[in-house]
């Protein structure tokens, strides 16, 4: 070990290198979720066997399916973000990276929402990547597909972030994977209904802009105003550590 | 030249029921090396980490550069440097990625300083092995490493000592030092007796 460090003592202001910090943060969410398949694999496979099951132990009827396909393939997306939001934070807070995160002189919020940003597109995304084939599984039509990739698409940013909050707000509480599904389940609902509500109406022919518009509002609201309860959160959790 | 930097007065923090220290006043500057001394549960790790602004369950008022502290966040966090007891080093990733991710928060820096500095720290040759594989002593020199690449004139360092060989403590004091004498400020607890130059002690839990 070296006696001395080679950097200076120098006093900077604050606030500085946004982008690159916001590029550090997502990009070390992706390499963690590559080293550690195994987060990103079972809430996918917990996916998968829900809706598999469906059809066996309800009805394999094509009317039934037809029916139900959209509603079960929310409720099973639904699950598979609940479970996988108790891995958002904890191990960053068990080896104390957390602290040293919240510590980081950054806007925390900002760096909340690239970070969720990053969780979405390694947990979420291929998730999403599996609904049409679901979709035809249960048998589904082509264009009612759409529909619900679209309403999955927007309500699921919407699902991670509300959830966020609750994650940062019991990380530091112990086996809180039960608490945390207690909690954030009311304000899923919401999103179910108009999640799956857009499909059915489309299904009866009827007009889902409606519908849309309301996910839309969630979506927007939540990206601008969950970041900062986010961010509270994790402030108090690591007060607490 | 010593400058005020960190100023605590009057910090009150109780836990548990438990009075940890009233009344307590400490101001660090430039040059000052300050050593939070006490028995176990004497409050040493929740004074830095009020210090550190990670605690904020206490009574007093905090002050960086004469400014109250809740109000210069940024300022502060941009200044200061805090290593806890759970170091953050991820195990899935390797010394260098640990590094890379701690600084790349922080400041820009050239990639060939991140290898300066874990060599520095004593991992020459396991830069690229997951910190899973590393040994305690080991991934408590990955957070050292950070020290070589500070620049933060306020270091707060709990229980840094910890896990790390005979040697390592000896290099670590003297890096300290001369830190100090730089004009950085370092607040630390330990349990090892240190030779250490000029170093304030803080007594808690002494009543």
């Amino acid at each position: 070990m070296q006696p001395e460090s080679r950097t200076p003592v120098t006093l900077t202001d604050a606030g500085s290198g946004l982008t690159r910090a916001g590029m550090t943060t997502f990009h070390r969410e992706l390499l963690i979720a590559f080293r550690e398949k195994q987060d990103v694999i079972n809430p996918l496979v917990f996916f998968l066997l829900i809706v598999s099951l469906f059809p066996l132990g309800i009805s394999p009827e094509t009317e039934f399916l037809r029916e139900a396909g959209a509603g079960i393939i929310w409720v099973a997306a639904l699950l598979a973000i609940l479970l996988s939001l108790n891995m958002l934070f904890r191990n960053d807070y068990a080896d104390g990276y957390l602290e040293q995160w919240v510590l980081s002189p950054q806007p925390l919020a900002m760096m909340v929402l690239v970070r969720v940003s990053a969780v979405w597109v390694a947990s979420v995304v291929p998730l999403l990547l599996l609904v049409p084939l679901l979709g035809l599984m249960l048998h589904l039509p082509a264009d009612r597909i759409g529909v619900l990739a679209l309403t999955l698409l927007m309500g699921s940013p919407v699902l991670l972030l509300i959830g966020a909050i609750g994650a940062a707000l019991t990380v530091s509480v112990r086996n809180s994977g039960m608490l945390l599904a207690l909690l954030m389940t009311p304000f899923y609902v919401p999103v179910l209904i108009f999640g799956t509500g857009a499909v059915t109406a489309f299904g009866e022919g009827a007009s889902i802009t409606g519908h849309l518009a309301i996910l839309g509002a969630m979506l927007v609201l939540t990206i601008v105003l969950a970041p900062f309860a986010i961010a509270a959160g994790l402030r108090m959790s690591v007060a607490n550590g | 030249m010593s400058t005020t930097l960190l100023e605590a007065r009057q910090l009150y923090c109780e836990r548990d029921d438990r009075v940890l220290f009233s009344g307590l006043d400490l101001s660090v500057g430039s040059g000052d090396i300050v050593r939070i001394a006490g028995p176990n549960g004497s409050g040493k790790t929740t004074l830095l980490r009020i210090l550190a602004g990670l605690n904020l369950s206490f009574e007093g008022d905090l002050n960086w550069h004469g400014y109250p502290l809740h109000g210069q966040r940024d300022w502060y966090q941009a200044n200061m440097l805090f290593l806890g007891h759970r170091a953050g080093i991820t195990a899935s990733l390797t010394p260098l990625e640990n590094l890379r991710c701690w600084v790349d928060m922080r400041r820009p820096q050239r990639e060939a300083s991140l290898w300066e500095a874990l060599a520095d720290a004593g991992l020459e040759g396991y830069e690229d092995i997951p910190s899973a594989h590393l040994s305690a002593g080991q991934q408590r020199r990955v957070a050292l490493a950070r020290l070589y690449l500070s620049t933060e004139p306020v270091w707060l360092l709990d229980e840094a000592f910890t896990a790390i060989d005979q040697g390592a403590v000896k290099v670590l004091e003297s890096l300290i030092s001369s830190r100090a004498a730089q004009g950085g400020a370092v607040v630390l607890s330990t349990h090892h007796r240190l030779q250490l130059g000029e170093c304030r002690v803080l007594e808690l839990g002494g009543a």
